[in-house]
């Protein structure tokens, strides 16, 4: 599919799933959020429990050309702790919401992850080689007596078992009174933004005692509060530029230039409201629960709860492309109402930045219900919907497409909408950054599919 | 299989409700699904205050709805005044209630599970669809039952007024009954953001001002743009049905 234009559908298929197998899923091992680095070589994940787990993908095995390399745990580490408030009484969760990763600069790996209030920078690097042959220590650490020291030595690096550690090595904390829904790092890798549900904030990587809020949408009386920001994400190329959308459906561009707080956007989007669909749950199912830029910046996505929009950065007054997801959902509503799951705020991915098809569209999926997941390929106008199940993990084996049936006769194969499994929900999605690997995570499991070459 | 409500009834508004003028036969099944969405956020509301806090994106998009149908309603003129005791014990009601509302909802996260709406509605989960003639008659009177639900809990000792579940949402209703049509309570804290400039380790210091603080009372404010009296087609479940359980229990 690397080719401009369609022609070759991918065929994906099934390669690893990671996690544990019983249906009992422990609450902190609910995957929160996934996500590739720059070269696509690791895969983070984080939980509810706090961890950050790092998958490696394997050098490609020249023999096997025909697949690519596994991914393999590299690292596990806790990142965020459980901590209480003792002014509000509430507790802080240890959830990691975002995971974002730094460019690689040299031979360690950075990555930022949050959870409500805290954003932390690790380093992972790895350690192959130890030190070895102290004149005043013994190999186990003890001091030896200097006086028994008759010869001299120069210690030596001699090789060991590659270790890879993590430390935190900035922690920007107390500058977010609500929760922290996104991170987000500046095309200049110098500074990244932070948003909460009413403030986005502006840091500087190195300095942590001090950051600039550049968005403020708190009312002086709450009371008044009918809107609050659910992501926000800096332009990919322009470092003054950065969007951010709200619980209302809308999303405002805002250019760092213009003034030090960016209380006033300099492009709204917005799609006028259609009013033969409008109902007492319009609003909610058009809160915005995740917006990405396009990798030429030229676009920008945005989920809402039952569809996909690209728009085109130019126009504000619609997007230029809508995709339904599960638009048999809106005749269930009031019971996703009842049950809250109208309230659950899936993401929505691009395919990876091939330049060369960076120009002409490209894929974005998204996840759904019982384990589905969508994409939708922007050449083609065709769409996909697959699962993410132990029961399909014949690698190689390429995933059967699934149709949900909304209504009338049920066809052999269809699910139809009242069998659907509501808690099996697949909010978090990830796709390589140059090649067809794609990351999905269901409640507690990571699936990686890859297309089928040759 | 998870999935709420699916099999419950869909109000149509051209059903044949018994007794009703063929020309209003649609209206009431409209306004008792309204009735009903409205409950049912406002119970959404209530429940939230937990030891984690709420989520406000969520309470927001909630607490709008709620909005909107009040409005709605104020509009049909449709809301029913209902008439407390002097203002003043009626809004130390309303504050004592919703207070005890969240801690005693707190002391049960404490010390036991918390069902949480989800069970709540998982409760009436079992009970299949009822008749929808039935529903409807039973429906009319939701609002007197509440209205004899006078058995108030003992406000002297709140502290021992560690409910069952199934109290608090007694008092849910009885709240609900007692609200004055142009108020909404407070449902956002406010947050003093001059206490984080202190060092957050205040052992001993766990205050109680924010277990769900609802201060206050609030009028509307200035209210948008009416939607059209559209038809609400979604499937509302059956909730009047919930509430005969509720109350009778």
């Amino acid at each position: 599919f690397l080719g401009a234009g369609g022609g070759n559908d991918i065929q994906w298929c099934f390669s690893q799933v990671k996690g544990a197998v019983d249906d009992d899923v422990a609450e902190a091992d609910i995957i929160s959020t996934v996500e590739f680095n720059h070269s696509g070589e690791l895969l983070a994940t984080g939980d509810k429990g706090g961890r950050v787990v790092i998958f490696q993908q394997e050098q490609e095995n020249k023999i096997q050309s025909h697949s690519r390399g596994e991914y393999n745990v590299y690292s596990t580490f806790q990142s965020h702790e459980p901590e209480f408030d003792y002014l509000k009484s509430l507790e802080i969760e240890e959830k990691i919401n975002k995971i974002r990763w730094l460019p690689q600069k040299n031979a360690a790996q950075f990555l930022l992850s949050t959870n409500d209030k805290t954003i932390k920078l690790w380093k992972i690097s790895e350690r192959d080689k130890r030190p070895e042959g102290y004149n005043l220590k013994e190999e186990d650490g003890r001091y030896r007596d200097p006086t028994t020291v008759t010869t001299l030595r120069v210690p030596v690096f001699r090789p060991m078992d590659l270790m890879v550690e993590a430390s935190p090595r900035r922690i920007f904390a107390n500058a977010h009174t609500y929760h922290i829904n996104s991170i987000s790092i500046n095309s200049d890798y110098e500074t990244y933004l932070s948003a909460d549900d009413l403030r986005i904030n502006l840091w500087h990587l190195e300095i942590t005692d001090r950051s600039f809020n550049i968005v403020d949408i708190k009312p002086a009386n709450m009371e008044e509060l009918t809107e609050v920001i659910t992501a926000a994400e800096f332009h990919p190329n322009s470092c003054n530029t950065f969007v951010y959308s709200s619980s209302k459906g809308t999303i405002r561009l805002c250019d760092m230039r213009a003034s030090a707080l960016c209380d006033r956007h300099s492009k709204l989007f917005e799609e006028p409201e259609d009013p033969s669909n409008r109902s007492f749950f319009s609003e909610i199912i058009s809160s915005i629960s995740d917006v990405k830029f396009s990798h030429s910046g030229r676009y920008m996505m945005t989920r809402d709860y039952l569809s996909v929009k690209i728009w085109d950065l130019n126009m504000e007054n619609r997007p230029v492309e809508t995709y339904q997801v599960h638009e048999y959902l809106r005749s269930k509503l009031c019971s996703l109402y009842e049950n809250d799951c109208i309230f659950d705020k899936f993401e929505c991915c691009w395919n990876g930045s091939d330049r060369q098809v960076q120009l002409c569209s490209g894929i974005v999926m998204t996840g759904s219900y019982n384990n589905f997941f969508r994409m939708f390929d922007r050449n083609t106008k065709r769409d996909i919907t697959l699962e993410a199940s132990r029961e399909n993990n014949k690698p190689r084996t390429v995933l059967k497409p699934r149709k949900v049936c909304a209504s009338g006769k049920r066809k052999k194969d269809e699910i139809s909408v009242d069998s659907l499994d509501f808690n099996k929900k697949i909010l978090h999605t990830a796709w390589h950054p140059k090649e067809n690997i794609i990351a999905v995570a269901t409640t507690n499991n990571l699936y990686i599919f890859q297309d089928k070459m040759n | 299989m998870f999935v709420r409500g699916l099999k419950r009834k869909c109000f149509d508004g051209e059903e044949d409700i018994e007794g009703t003028l063929a020309g209003i036969k649609a209206i009431p099944s409209y306004n008792l699904q309204r009735q009903s969405l409205l409950d049912m956020s406002l119970v959404k509301l209530q429940l939230c205050h937990m030891l984690v806090e709420p989520n406000l994106c969520r309470s927001v998009l909630i607490a709008n709805t709620v909005r909107q149908i009040q409005e709605e309603m104020t509009q049909d003129g449709t809301w029913q005044m209902i008439n407390t005791q002097s203002t003043g014990q009626a809004s130390l009601d309303r504050l004592v209630s919703t207070d005890i509302l969240c801690r005693s909802s707190r002391e049960q996260a404490e010390g036991k599970h918390v069902p949480g709406y989800s069970a709540f509605s998982k409760d009436f989960e079992g009970d299949q669809a009822q008749d929808s003639s039935e529903t409807m008659s039973t429906g009319s009177s939701v609002q007197a039952p509440r209205n004899l639900q006078s058995d108030v809990w003992e406000m002297e000792n709140p502290q021992e007024n560690k409910g069952n579940f199934q109290k608090s949402l007694d008092q849910i209703f009885e709240t609900l009954e007692n609200k004055s049509p142009n108020s909404v309570e407070d449902l956002f804290s406010e947050v003093d953001n001059s206490y984080y400039d202190l060092d957050t380790m205040l052992t001993g210091m766990m205050s109680n001002t924010k277990m769900g603080h609802c201060d206050g009372l609030e009028t509307f404010s200035s209210p948008t743009t009416t939607t059209s009296n559209s038809n609400c087609k979604s499937d509302l479940n059956e909730l009047d049905h919930i509430v005969e359980i509720l109350v009778e229990s």
